[in-house]
């Protein structure tokens, strides 16, 4: 898996090369935006990570003008600016994600990881699966070792959300983002009780649990120790 | 056939009726708004006291016309009559009696059916000389005047003309009268009265024109400056009041509204240049401060307790960094625009997803969250920003009630939306409801409780981005945050 990031910030783009490096990733590093342009266009990548304020051409333009050449890889663009604003921006410019600096090293690895999923799964499937937990989405029922779980309408897409990303860290704000669609940051640790509601419905009485809690990340939800 | 199918009648008959209806019914209340707009106006209130001025100043000159114009002729006949009795008196001196009647049998002979009358009457009051019958039956209006009635024969019929007599006491009990008709001079004053009346009319009618003109000429350009002044405060930083080039008050305010408005663009947008300046300035830094911790964590630790000091400040710079973020997005929301983004919202719907978000996070902490939201409450707006606004006041209310109920309402009134987030606790006291929007301002008893004092600052922000009000009441006990916007 080849990944691209385009960051001037020598510091910074060492510490993502480090870090994507030790998680299994190959990675070319650009200092601006020409330059990531031009690695962007001439190589094939899995993903490109760039910064939004570059020197010599801003990281907007840089995803503009591979759209426009219609090099799909998957964008992750990072910012200092977190409004709405700038993120419906830099969304609407052809970025796929978008993540606010600074930012935890593991919130940046878990957007990666499911930019390089997208579009990999059969979206078109109408149940899901994971271990002995079964999601209907037709019938919208969820199942655990063939016994009926009652979810609300909410926990049934937060539970939607962790078993299509099956195996992988999810961060709050990941969940916050896809399940509520809020793109700001509760002080409160609203998602935490969310979770661990869910939780008690599909992992209370079962010997093995499915849910679990990565300390200083998120969550993942997958079959056994793996 | 009327009395055999009335029902086919009925809507025949009521359908032009209510056409009529309409047909007069929708400008009529269109004018009157329209003229009570007018009068409100300023410019329209300084026509008019100019009007009032100059109507009345011509009033006075017309007046003044009319009586020095219409008495002109009435004095010229009593001048005429005065010259003719000085003259008969001074005949009567010299010649006597019979000289006196002498001459004016000559005159009276000469005036026949004539404008002028001349009586001498002997002590009996009969008539010795004179072209009328008998002393006239008038009324004196001072010594030595007489006004009468004198029947003259115009064109074969007999006519009570008004007459101005002067009479004269002569020896003996004798009396001498001349007189003179003067129904000229009244038709005369009549005359000028209707050519002044005419003339007043014309000028009223053409200042009230003028006026009217004056008034809408100024009003526009007031218009103009308004519309201008609406459309820069709803966002658009670069509208500016058009200038005509007369070189008038009009262009210059317009000139200095423009030179203002240019400044506060440029102000508005070093604001934000500032603002993304320290925003890339400072996070960059942060970002490796954050970086360098987070590698630091994966380093395998001689001592236990440096990767928990390490933690603790990677917390420290999280919780630095959502002040900054908060700092960040006030001062966005506060010079920036959203305009271009706001759509059509259900604010009940809004209300209810971030209300359910916390409703788990309130019962755990002992809170009973309760949500009323009536349905189609319409507003324009940013619905992440507003979810924001409605998530920090429930923040605060898990923060600082205490327990007890969260009322969560939306709903509508005298066509404004209503969100409120009521608790039972503490509640703030009445001289801190303002201050506590302020950035950074914490109660004294809050400082204990982990938080950054930016909260209702943002909700604040927000809720005047989409142009609504937010207040904080007494819930009696507790508080109760109301925000307003205009519903759609």
């Amino acid at each position: 898996m080849k990944i691209l990031v385009v960051e001037d910030d020598r510091e910074t783009a060492a510490y993502l090369a480090k870090g994507l490096d030790e998680s299994g990733y190959t990675v070319d590093c650009a200092n601006d935006g020409r330059e990531g342009l031009f690695l962007a266009s001439s190589t094939e990548y899995n993903a490109i990570i760039l910064d939004r304020m570059l020197p010599s051409m801003d990281g907007l333009a840089v995803v503009g003008a591979l759209r426009a050449a219609e090099i799909r890889t998957p964008a992750l663009i990072l910012s200092a600016l977190g409004s709405v604003d700038d993120r419906v921006k830099g969304l609407r410019a052809g970025g796929d994600d978008y993540l606010v600096k600074p930012f935890a090293f593991s919130e940046l690895l878990a957007r990666v990881e499911a930019l390089l999923r997208r579009g990999t799964g059969p979206a078109t499937e109408t149940r899901l699966r994971v271990a002995d937990l079964e999601l209907d989405l037709l019938t919208r029922t969820v199942r655990r070792h063939g016994k009926s779980i009652e979810v609300l309408p909410r926990e049934f897409r937060l539970l939607e959300y962790l078993m299509r990303n099956a195996g992988h860290v999810i961060t709050r704000t990941m969940l916050l983002e896809h399940v509520w669609d809020y793109h700001f940051d509760p002080q409160t640790n609203v998602i935490d009780v969310h979770v661990s509601r869910l939780r008690q419905k599909i992992d209370k009485g079962f010997d093995r649990p499915l849910l679990h809690t990565v300390r200083g990340a998120g969550y993942c939800l997958r079959a056994a120790e793996s | 056939m009327a009395g055999e199918k009335p029902p086919l009648l009925a809507p025949s008959l009521t359908l032009p009726r209510s056409q009529g209806k309409e047909g007069w019914g929708w400008p009529a209340p269109q004018l009157v708004r329209s003229l009570r707009r007018l009068v409100r106006t300023h410019a329209f209130r300084l026509a008019a006291l100019y009007f009032l001025v100059f109507a009345l100043s011509v009033l006075g000159i017309l007046l003044l016309v009319y009586w020095t114009s219409a008495n002109f002729v009435e004095r010229q006949t009593e001048a005429t009559l005065d010259a003719e009795i000085t003259g008969l008196a001074e005949q009567y001196a010299q010649r006597g009696l019979s000289g006196l009647i002498q001459i004016v049998a000559a005159r009276s002979a000469g005036e026949s059916g004539g404008a002028a009358v001349y009586l001498v009457t002997d002590p009996e009051g009969k008539p010795l000389v004179g072209n009328i019958a008998a002393w006239p039956g008038g009324v004196p209006i001072r010594n030595g005047w007489l006004s009468f009635g004198l029947e003259r024969n115009i064109g074969g019929h007999l006519e009570t003309r008004p007459a101005l007599g002067r009479l004269l006491a002569i020896r003996g009990g004798y009396r001498l009268l001349v007189g003179r008709d003067i129904s000229d001079a009244a038709t005369f004053r009549s005359q000028v009265r209707s050519a002044l009346l005419w003339g007043g009319l014309i000028v009223l009618c053409v200042g009230l024109l003028g006026g009217t003109v004056m008034s809408r000429n100024m009003l526009r350009r007031v218009e103009q400056v308004n519309r201008t002044s609406e459309r820069v405060i709803t966002g658009n930083l670069s509208d500016r009041v058009p200038v005509q080039g007369t070189g008038d008050e009009f262009d210059q305010l317009a000139a200095n509204l423009n030179r203002m408005l240019e400044q506060i663009e440029r102000l508005m947008t070093a604001m934000r240049e500032v603002t993304d300046d320290v925003a890339h300035d400072l996070k960059t830094p942060l970002s490796r401060l954050r970086a360098r911790l987070e590698r630091a964590l994966a380093e395998p630790a001689a001592d236990p307790s440096q990767n928990e000091a390490i933690r603790a400040a990677i917390d420290e710079a999280d919780r630095l960094l959502a002040t900054f973020n908060a700092l960040l997005s006030i001062a966005e929301l506060e010079s920036g625009t959203l305009r271009d983004q706001t759509e059509r919202l259900d604010l009940s719907e809004i209300t209810r997803s971030a209300a359910e978000l916390y409703e788990p996070v309130a019962e755990e902490r002992g809170f009973a969250l309760t949500i009323a939201t009536e349905p189609g409450v319409q507003i324009r707006g940013d619905r992440h920003l507003l979810s924001q606004a409605i998530a920090n006041l429930i923040d605060n209310a898990l923060k600082y009630a205490g327990g007890g109920e969260i009322a969560v309402r939306a709903f509508r009134r005298d066509g404004r939306a209503v969100l409120e987030v009521a608790d039972h606790g503490p509640g703030i006291p009445q001289a801190d409801r303002e201050a506590v929007f302020d950035r950074f301002f914490r109660l004294e008893r809050s400082r204990t409780t982990p938080g950054n004092g930016l909260g209702l600052s943002l909700v604040r922000a927000i809720v005047r981005r989409h142009d609504g009000t937010v207040v904080l009441e007494d819930n009696a006990p507790g508080l109760r945050a109301r925000l307003e916007f205009t519903a759609v």
